[in-house]
Parts: structure tokens; C-alpha cells; sequence
């Protein structure tokens, strides 16, 4: 007689059976991500929307499409900053900006950029430095509410009293209160930040390069992704940069045990910033 | 108290966690070969030298985690500040930066829950010092997976209500104090 797994493998069952769901009904594909933290997050979902099991919270995504942005806003993680890592920005400023300044017109791009906090940080800096008349941002992400409210630029006044201090530290020559209206409790930031900023759906799993960049700054996604789907993006991120071009990485992540390392230097070793080499 | 080897420990601790891990970590030979992972409440926003100020006094490795590091033997793991620690199924560490869990990034709920899930029985899990109620329901499915749970004597830890609220939640956990930790460590 066969043996009846023990019930936590039913749970690594069911939550393969629903990614592979979402995979093939929606064309979202978490089934490389980092488990421990999905497994995490779908108990919550589970929990929360009120299902006995993954394998009914399976059933609804599938049959009701009203479910998908609601698990959506589950499986990806929107914890973001202004500014978040001072050092991050401030090395951005002193190293890579005096080579960027070198090119008559730039392109940037912002992976995974959530609610946008690390978009208008850049575009803020670029202000500064007086170089974003000459730039665009692309600001990709998979999430649509992310997105949108990345688009809005409309963040709670409690949060602004960090963004500004982070601001100060990573050596900002304005005040973070020139860029924005309050009111109501709300920051909205001011539409000109967005002028020069193209947003799109994109995935680092699914999609492809879409242009020739000077600067790819994607931090705190990779985290998210096993090794080799970490690898599958930094390929992308090789790709689309032009030739000397720099990749920003979050704090704690690194191409150190990536099979693309040999294609890039370390720029700003602490700050994982790294540069394409020129072949 | 464990069936069969155990093959992994976890550590939580808060209020109090320097002083109690200058205790344990130092006491153990070059020997030691199972992985220790370790959730200290830390500040966010500065580096932190646990990891570096235990190495100092320790013959076994210690080191802040690295995301997607296989776990080894021998080897002490410590949470880095801002990010939650998690154990994959594959025996690899992953960092996340998502919510802060009971105030806390890293939590101590989120490295017992997900350790018990890669380890299962072989998981060994111990709750110290601390002054809130992180790491009681990481300990129940600690115990819920048939690990070993063990929380230090409250009244002997430097601050009781984690270890207390972690007894309240896990009555069948071990109670037991840093020497009786240890000793017990030297067996596993
Ligand atoms: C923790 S946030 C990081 C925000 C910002 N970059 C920062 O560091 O503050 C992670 C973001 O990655 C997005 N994301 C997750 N999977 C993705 C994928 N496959 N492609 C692009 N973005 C993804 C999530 O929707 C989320 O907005």
C-alpha cells in the first residue's frame, strides 16, 4: 500500500496546483519565486479571503476574475521608500551621475518600482542634477494597482516625515517639499515629476528587453525570485544595458553567485552597484 | 527529547539577546555541526555587529545571512536589520523585506514558521530573553511540524513576557535555563 503524505505536503500540492493555475489562466508566473515567503503569503490569503483551503482559493481565481487582483495584491510585496537607503541615492549622485552627464539623452529604467517611491527619487535627483530634460524613466512593474498608484504619485502625509529625512541623507540639494501639494492628509507630487516617465506592465519572469538603457535600477525584486529565476532577470538586465551602462541592486542583493558576473564590474561595491563591462 | 537527529536549531531573542547569546554561542566547540539561525530584534536603520561582535568570542562560524545562502552546518546565521529571514525547503535562506510582523523586521514568527515547514521534526527551536510576543506562534507550528520547542526560564531571562507568552501558547515546550540549554546543545 502506497503512504498517505503527511498534511503539510498536501499544502506544497495545492500551492504548486495554484501557481501553476494562475500560470497558465492569467499568465502570471510565481512558480520560480522564493516559496517560503509565497507559502507564507497565500496561508495569509487563504486566510483572509475566508477560503478552507488553497485548493478552494484555486477554484474561485480561476472562475472569478475578481479574485486575481485581490490575490495579486498578496503574492507581491509593495513595501517601498522614498529614498530608501540614503547611501543607495547618494552614491547614484556623486559616482554614477558625473558618467551619465556625458550622454546627450539617457534612458533609465525602474524595475519592479511599486508605488513609485524609487521612481521619484531618481527623477527628483535627476532634477537636481540637472539632467532630466534629457532623460526618460520607464517605470515597469507586474502589479496594476502598483502601477496605478505610481502614475498618481498621492502618498499618506505620515509617511512623508521618512521620505524627507531620507531625502536630506542622501544628500539632496532641495527641499522634498518643493515637489509636492498637501492636502487632506495627502502628498500628491507634482505631474511635472512624470512627464518624462513611460510606465508599463512588465515582468522580469515573462517579458522580454525592451530598449537600450543607461541606468537599471531594480532593487528589492530579486529578493523575491530563486536563483535561477534571478539569473533569468539579471540576463535581461545585461542585455538592455548599453555598453558601460550601470545596474543598481538592492541592498542585500548581489551578482555575486550569478552566471551573468562576469559580464559586469562592481562600481559601488557597498551600494551594489555595478557596472556593464564594455566588450 | 528529539526522534531521530535533529537537524536544525532556530534562535529568537529580543530585550536582553547580546548578553544570553554571549552565553550560548561562545559555549560550543569547533565541533558543533548542526546550522543555528538566529532573529535578534535589531534597529532598521543602522548596521548592525551581532554578528561580527559574537564571531569575535565564538569557534563555530557566525555570520549575517546572505539571501539565498545554503544553510551549513557549524554555522551561525543572524537575520540582517530591516529584512525578515526565512528557511526554503531546499535547506537556503531568503531574505524578505515585506510587513513588518508584530512590529518586527526581522520577526521571530516568520524564521520558527518557515523553519518548521524545511525541517520539520528535526527542527529545534528556542525562545529567549525578550520584552513582547514575538516567536509564540512560530513555536506552535514549531510543535505542530513535531519539532522541539524550548523557552528559557522566565524568571531567569533578562526580560520574561516573550518567553512567558511563548509557554502560554506551547505548554508542552521545554523550559529551561541557558545552562540547561547548553547542555542540552552539547547532546543533539
Ligand atoms: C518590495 S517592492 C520594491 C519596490 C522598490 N523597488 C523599492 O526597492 O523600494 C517589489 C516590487 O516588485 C514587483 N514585482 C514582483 N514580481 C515582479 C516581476 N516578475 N516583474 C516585475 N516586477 C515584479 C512587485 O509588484 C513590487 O512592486
Amino acid at each position: 500500500m502506497k503512504e498517505i503524505p503527511a498534511p503539510e505536503k498536501i499544502e506544497d500540492i495545492e500551492i504548486r496546483l495554484l501557481l501553476e493555475a494562475l500560470y497558465v489562466r492569467y499568465h502570471y508566473d510565481f512558480r520560480n519565486y522564493a516559496m517560503a515567503s509565497i507559502k507564507r503569503r497565500l496561508r495569509q490569503a487563504r486566510e483572509q479571503l475566508g477560503f478552507a483551503t488553497i485548493s478552494a482559493l484555486q477554484e474561485s481565481v480561476l472562475h472569478d476574475t475578481q479574485m486575481l487582483p485581490r490575490l495579486l495584491g498578496y503574492l507581491t510585496i509593495q513595501v517601498s521608500e522614498m529614498f530608501r537607503d540614503p547611501s543607495y541615492f547618494q552614491a547614484i549622485r556623486e559616482q554614477v551621475v558625473p558618467h551619465l552627464r556625458t550622454y546627450p539623452s539617457l534612458k533609465i529604467w525602474i524595475a519592479g518600482c511599486s508605488g513609485g517611491e524609487e521612481l521619484y527619487s531618481l527623477v527628483i535627483l535627476f532634477r537636481e542634477e540637472g539632467l532630466e530634460s534629457r532623460t526618460i524613466f520607464y517605470a515597469t512593474d507586474i502589479s496594476q494597482e502598483a502601477l496605478r498608484t505610481a502614475e498618481a504619485g498621492v502618498y499618506t502625509l505620515d509617511r512623508i516625515q521618512l521620505f524627507t529625512e531620507n531625502h536630506r541623507k542622501s544628500g539632496g540639494k532641495s527641499s522634498l517639499s518643493d515637489y509636492y501639494n498637501a492636502a487632506y492628509g495627502r502628498a500628491s507630487f507634482d505631474k511635472t515629476l512624470r512627464q518624462n516617465v513611460v510606465f508599463s506592465d512588465h515582468s522580469l519572469v515573462t517579458d522580454a528587453v525592451f530598449g537600450e538603457m543607461h541606468l537599471v535600477s531594480c532593487r528589492n525584486v530579486l529578493i523575491y525570485f530563486d536563483r535561477p529565476l534571478q539569473d533569468r532577470a539579471i540576463g535581461l538586465f545585461k542585455h538592455s544595458l548599453a555598453r558601460k551602462g550601470f545596474l543598481g541592486l538592492g541592498a542585500k542583493e548581489s551578482l555575486r553567485f550569478s552566471a551573468h558576473s562576469g559580464s559586469f564590474k562592481d562600481f559601488v561595491r557597498e551600494e551594489k552597484i555595478y557596472q556593464r563591462a564594455g566588450e | 527529547m528529539t526522534e531521530g537527529r535533529a537537524q536544525a536549531i532556530v534562535i529568537g531573542a529580543s530585550a536582553g539577546a547580546l548578553e544570553a547569546l554571549s552565553v550560548v554561542l561562545p559555549a560550543l566547540p569547533a565541533t558543533f555541526d548542526l546550522p543555528i539561525i538566529v532573529v535578534v530584534h535589531i534597529p532598521p536603520d543602522k548596521r548592525s555587529f551581532l554578528a561580527e561582535l559574537l564571531q569575535a568570542k565564538s569557534k563555530i562560524r557566525v555570520l549575517e545571512a546572505d539571501d539565498k545562502e545554503p544553510i551549513c552546518g557549524g554555522t551561525a546565521y543572524f537575520a540582517p536589520p530591516n529584512y525578515h529571514l526565512l528557511v526554503e525547503a531546499n535547506k537556503s535562506l531568503s531574505l524578505s523585506s515585506e510587513e513588518a510582523v508584530l512590529f518586527s523586521r526581522p520577526s521571530i514568527d516568520v524564521l520558527f514558521e518557515s523553519a518548521a515547514d524545511a525541517y520539520g521534526a528535526g527542527l529545534i527551536a528556542i525562545v529567549l530573553t525578550g520584552a513582547n510576543q514575538d516567536g509564540a506562534s512560530g513555536l506552535r507550528a514549531v510543535v505542530n511540524a513535531g519539532g522541539t520547542a524550548i523557552v528559557q526560564t522566565p524568571k531567569a531571562a533578562f526580560a520574561s513576557a516573550m518567553p512567558e507568552a511563548a509557554i502560554t501558547m506551547c505548554p508542552t515546550a521545554h523550559i529551561m535555563s541557558l545552562d540547561a540549554i547548553l547542555s542540552f546543545l552539547h547532546e543533539v
